[in-house]
Order: C-alpha cells, then structure tokens, then sequence
C-alpha cells in the first residue's frame, strides 16, 4: 500500500477548546488510483491533504508513505519526503512571478540530491512538453493564461517523478473551459500510472475519479468507487 | 546547516543559487536596496577614511624618524634619582678620553661622533651674528647626520688632534656674513677669536613634523678645538651598522660605558642611551591603538547600518512570505531557506561595502588635500582595510541577517502559504 492511514486525528486547539479537525480516519490508497476528497468546508479534507502531503504532522495515529513510518521524521527528513514523493498541484497556483515558467518547474529540483545543472535543465524542459508547455518555457507567469499556470503548476509537481500527486482545488480558480483541459490532464496521467489524489467540491471534477472519499466533521462519511455514467449524490 | 555540510554539493548549488536570487531580489527592488544599504556605506566609508587617515600620519611620522637616522643612538651622561652621584654632575660628565676604544668594544656600532656646543656671536668684518650655534664634531658627524661637505674639506685628523681654529660654514651663515661666494680660506671670529673657514657643510634639512630645532645659523669646529677651549658639556651619537641591530650596539655600549665608568653591579646607569628605533617603535604602538580605537568608534555606525539591514530583511521575509510556503512545501528544508536569507543579507552588506569603500576612497583623496596639513598628505587606504571592511560588511550580514533568516526558516509552510 502506498499510502496507510491508522486512527489518524489531528486537534487543534483555539483557546481553551479543542476542535477535532480530523477524527479518528483510516484509510488506505494504493499505487495508481485516482482519488477525489469531497466534503464541505470545514470537513477536514483540506487538514487530510496537508497531513498527506507531510507538510503537517498528526495529534494521534500513525501515517506510513510507501511502508515508511513519517510519523517520527524530523523536519529535515520531512521536507526531502515532500521533495522526492510529492507533487502539490495549489488553488492558485503558486508560481514564483519573477521567473519563467521553466525556472519555476526547475524550482524543486533545486531542493533536490539528484542531478546536475543539465539534468534539471532537461528534466524542466521535457515535463513542461509533457504538459503541453514547450512554447511556453521563456514566459513568466504574467504573460501566461490561467490554465496554463496551472499546466506550469503541474509540470513542477511532476518534475520529481512523486508517488502521488495531491491537488487542492486545481479547477477552482479556472473557468469550465480550461478546467476541462486540465482534468483532461489529470486523467491522461492517471492512464500513464501516476496517483492523484484531489480535493473538490464540484461533482464534475469529481466524476474523472474512480473513488470518491466524501468527509464530513473530521470523519470519512463514504468510501466507495464512482458510478459511471451517472450522478453521484 | 549540519545537513547541508554533509552534501557539500547541494550546499553548493544552494550557496550559487541562492546568490542569483539575492541578486534578482537586490535588482527587483533598487531604489529599497540602496536606501537600506545607506547606513552600511557610510559606516565602511569612515572607518576606511580614518584608516587612511591614521595611516598617512604613520607614514609621515616615521618618514621623519627615517630622515632622523633609524641608526641612531645617543648618549648623554644621567644623573641617577638617588645615591651619592646623585649631585655630582663634574664627576659624571663625559671627557673626550671616555670615548676611546669605543669601537673595539662595541662591534655593532659602525662610528660614532663625540659632540658639544655652545653659542657665541660670529664677526665678519663689518657684520656681527648674535647667539650662533657652535657645536664641536668628530668628522664620522658628516655620516652620522647625512651632511656632507660641498665646498673645501672636512676636518682632518691633524685638525682635532691640534685643536687647530679651523670651522665649517654654511650657506646661510656665508650669506649673512656677506662673504665671498667661495668663502674657503676667509677668517672669522668666533668668540673673540679667530677661525679660518676651510669648508662648507650642507643646510639642515628641515622637519615638517619635529620643526627646524633652530636656526639655520650654524659653525662647526672639531670637537677638540671646542673642548679645550671652553670644557663645555659633552654627548655623543652613535650610529649601529643597521637598524637590526641597534638594540646589541645599545647593549654594547651600555657595557662598555658601565666598566669605563666603573660602575658596580648595583650601580645605577649614570648615562642614557636613546635609539630612535626605539620611538619608532614605540609610535608604531601607539598608531595601531589609535587605528583600533578609532576605527572601533567608526565601527559603531556600521552596527546601526545593520540594524537597517536587518529591518529590511524582516520587511523582505513578510512580503514573501507565500514564496517561503512554497519553497518548503516543493521540499526546501529551514536551513536551505535560511541560507538563501542570510545570502541576501550578506550581499546587500557586500553592496553597501563596495559603495563605501570607494565613498572612502573619495574622502581620502579629499583629506590627503586639505591645506596647511601636511601630516595628512600621504593618507591612503592600506589593503587590509579593504579587506577588513568587506569582512566586517559580511559579517553585519550574518549577524544581523540572522533573525530575520531564522524567522523564515521556521515559518510553517501551511501557514506561510495561506498568508495574503
């Protein structure tokens, strides 16, 4: 299993009361699926996100990546997980708006042990052609559409061959236009072997999936495959 | 930091990528950059201005010892501050015969020149001088002082030893006196008595620093003549074959002085032996602690440049907050992230010390002009204090670019990404 949850809670505590953000989940992924995190705001699916993504640690529970325990990693240890195993696709993006779109992919290779000046070099160039950005690479993100910061986006997600690919709201801030195009990317990765994980709360979005974890006050409410060709409720 | 010292090559490609973008970031934000680094300009600007400054007069200074002899030794009788010699200056006065065998007993002293002088007026025919300066010399006195005779001869050896009424003349004295251009072989009266000029002896040179030290009114006669005829208070000046060795001729000296003199053990010195080497030195001290003092007190201003670095920083790690989230949230660890801020600092001090030293520069070359202040003109900015003012600049940059660089380090990378 790639990803194992076990009796995961996260608490945080704001003055003297303790809100249960997460509650008691367990939950397992497996290498190439293609899951979607539904819930309202406040459901606790973007603190599921941020505890898979190592960028938080649990209250309670344990989570093992890839067999490894990060339950006990350092903060060093830490941020080589989210360099090596992880891919952030964000909401907004997040380019850095003072660079062109390749230094941006190039970004975590910079963080990263492997690789010299032409390996990051070429491996900025060919993840940026896989998403559809070879023209592109000169531009800053001002001079780029919405959907293509987001493809940029992608393509320093990948840029470190992750495990899983986890995207919070990657369609939020697009029109239904570009959204398309870049679901369409989404699924053509997910056919390559790459596991995606993604927050939403737009049944469209979700319907790409094949598996949709539905939370509800830091509980996982349903776990269940999508239905084809149907509506989910 | 451990982390990172253990793959030197992604501190590396770290330190080089982290120096291109505190260049971008120093580049994005010009008219910021330069105000911040104001504070560090003018620190680094005057500690090296007062560096070249207390430089300059170090060179003068001892330019001026140089011009002295750095050879130098001179010997004077002493009066001891207690014991029965204490008031018996007949006793220990020197007499010509003190100085014999001086050579032989001391190897490091190349020559020396007994000496004694008084003052008397000076007659030529119609012309009278007042208050002449009359010094009795040995001939090595030539070497010893570096003037030399340019008309006629020096004393020979005949002369001393006959205290013949011979003297030497200089320019000066010929043109007061109105005597003939080539005044060789003319008369003069000196004290009621009659001398026959057989050279003429160059002009003192005079010192900026330590004045004239009198007139340019001078005879000279040999030692001998001056001796017997008015038994006035003798010294002498030696000179040791090279400034190395100027402490062993004083030891030298020092000994045989104390057995001619018969000195016991216990005895105090009732002589004084002053080697210019060691004022030399002794000013040399002295510069370094007015350098450190006064650059120290200069430093000071380089502190409260730091300061604005460091709120600078501060400003520079909120606005970028969400960068930070990012970075980390890509993989960055804190210390890569405090790498890439302390750069930042470091370079922005590095700026601000380039500027300031050439501002130094500038206001050196101004110094070095100032009218009426010769001691300055060779104020110059030695290269250690280049180089200690970059290093210092540097050093501002850690110091002070710590705080900031530690807060981003240590920002939580959810947080630092929902920051608006």
């Amino acid at each position: 299993m790639l990803i194992r949850l076990e009796n995961v809670t996260k608490i945080y505590k704001v003055g003297v009361e303790k809100i249960h953000a997460l509650d008691g989940i367990d939950l397992e992924v497996g290498e190439n699926e293609y899951v979607a995190v539904m819930g309202p705001s406040g459901s606790g699916k973007s603190t599921l996100m941020n505890l898979l993504g190592c960028l938080d640690r649990a209250t309670s529970g344990t989570y093992k990546l890839a067999g490894k325990d990060t339950t006990r990693m350092g903060a060093g240890a830490m941020a080589r997980v989210r360099n090596q195993q992880i891919g952030f696709v964000f909401q907004s993006f997040e380019l850095l708006p003072r660079v062109n779109a390749l230094k941006n992919v190039e970004l975590p290779l910079i963080y990263s042990r492997n690789g010299g000046w032409w390996y990051r070099r070429q491996q900025s160039r060919s993840v940026l052609g896989h998403v559809g950005l070879t023209d592109r690479a000169k531009h800053r993100p001002n001079q780029l559409s919405g959907g293509e910061k987001q493809r940029v986006a992608i393509a320093r997600a990948l840029v470190c061959k992750p495990s899983i690919l986890l995207a919070d709201e990657p369609t939020g801030n697009l029109e239904s236009k570009t959204s398309d195009g870049i679901l369409a990317l989404f699924d053509q990765l997910y056919r390559e072997g790459q596991t995606i994980i993604l927050v939403t709360h737009e049944e469209s979005v979700a319907r790409h999936t094949k598996r949709i974890i539905r939370m509800r006050d830091g509980k996982i409410q349903s776990d269940e495959p999508t239905r084809k060709g149907g509506e989910s409720c | 930091m451990l982390g990172l010292l253990k793959s030197p090559f992604t501190f590396l490609r770290l330190l080089v990528q982290g120096v291109w973008l505190a260049l971008g970031q120093i580049w994005a934000n010009k008219i910021r950059s330069t105000l911040t680094t104001i504070g560090i300009v003018i620190g680094v600007a005057s500690v090296t201005a007062v560096i070249a400054a207390v430089t300059g007069l170090k060179t003068k200074v001892l330019d001026e010892f140089e011009t002295f002899g750095t050879n130098k030794i001179y010997i004077h009788t002493d009066r001891p501050e207690k014991g029965p010699l204490r008031n018996a200056w007949h006793l220990l006065r020197f007499k010509p015969e003190h100085f014999d065998g001086l050579l032989e007993h001391c190897p490091s002293v190349e020559c020396f020149t007994r000496m004694c002088g008084y003052s008397r007026s000076v007659i030529y025919g119609e012309r009278s001088l007042e208050i002449v300066q009359v010094r009795g010399i040995d001939p090595h006195w030539h070497k010893i002082e570096s003037r030399h005779v340019i008309l006629g001869r020096p004393f020979s050896v005949i002369d001393d030893t006959h205290s013949r009424q011979v003297c030497l003349v200089t320019p000066t004295m010929r043109d007061k006196l109105l005597l003939d251009r080539d005044c060789v072989g003319q008369a003069i009266v000196i004290g009621r008595r009659s001398f026959r000029i057989v050279g003429m002896i160059e002009e003192r040179v005079e010192s900026a620093m330590f004045g004239g030290g009198g007139s340019q009114e001078e005879v000279f006669i040999p030692f001998n003549t001056a001796w017997k005829l008015h038994r006035p208070r003798a010294w002498a000046i030696a000179n040791s074959k090279s400034p190395e060795v100027s402490e062993d001729a004083r030891a030298e000296l020092r000994f045989f002085f104390r057995k001619t003199r018969h000195l016991k053990p216990e005895d105090p010195d009732t002589f004084r032996l002053d080697v210019i080497e060691q004022f030399v030195q002794e000013f040399k001290k002295i510069s370094l602690i007015m350098t450190a003092v006064a650059g120290g007190i200069v430093g000071i201003s380089l502190l409260v440049g730091g300061v604005g670095i460091m709120n600078i920083m501060l400003v520079s790690v909120s606005e970028r907050t969400r960068e930070i989230g990012l970075r980390k949230a890509v993989g960055a660890r804190p210390s890569a992230i405090l790498l890439q801020f302390l750069i930042e600092a470091v370079i922005l001090c590095l700026f601000g010390g380039l500027i300031g030293v050439a501002f130094g520069q500038i206001m050196t070359i101004g110094i070095s002009n100032i009218p009426n202040a010769e001691f300055l003109e060779k104020a110059s900015i030695p290269l250690w204090a280049v180089g200690l003012a970059f290093g210092f600049s540097a050093l501002v940059g850690v110091f002070f670019g710590m705080f900031p660089a530690v807060k981003a380090a240590q920002l939580d990378p959810i947080d630092a990404l929902r920051h608006e």
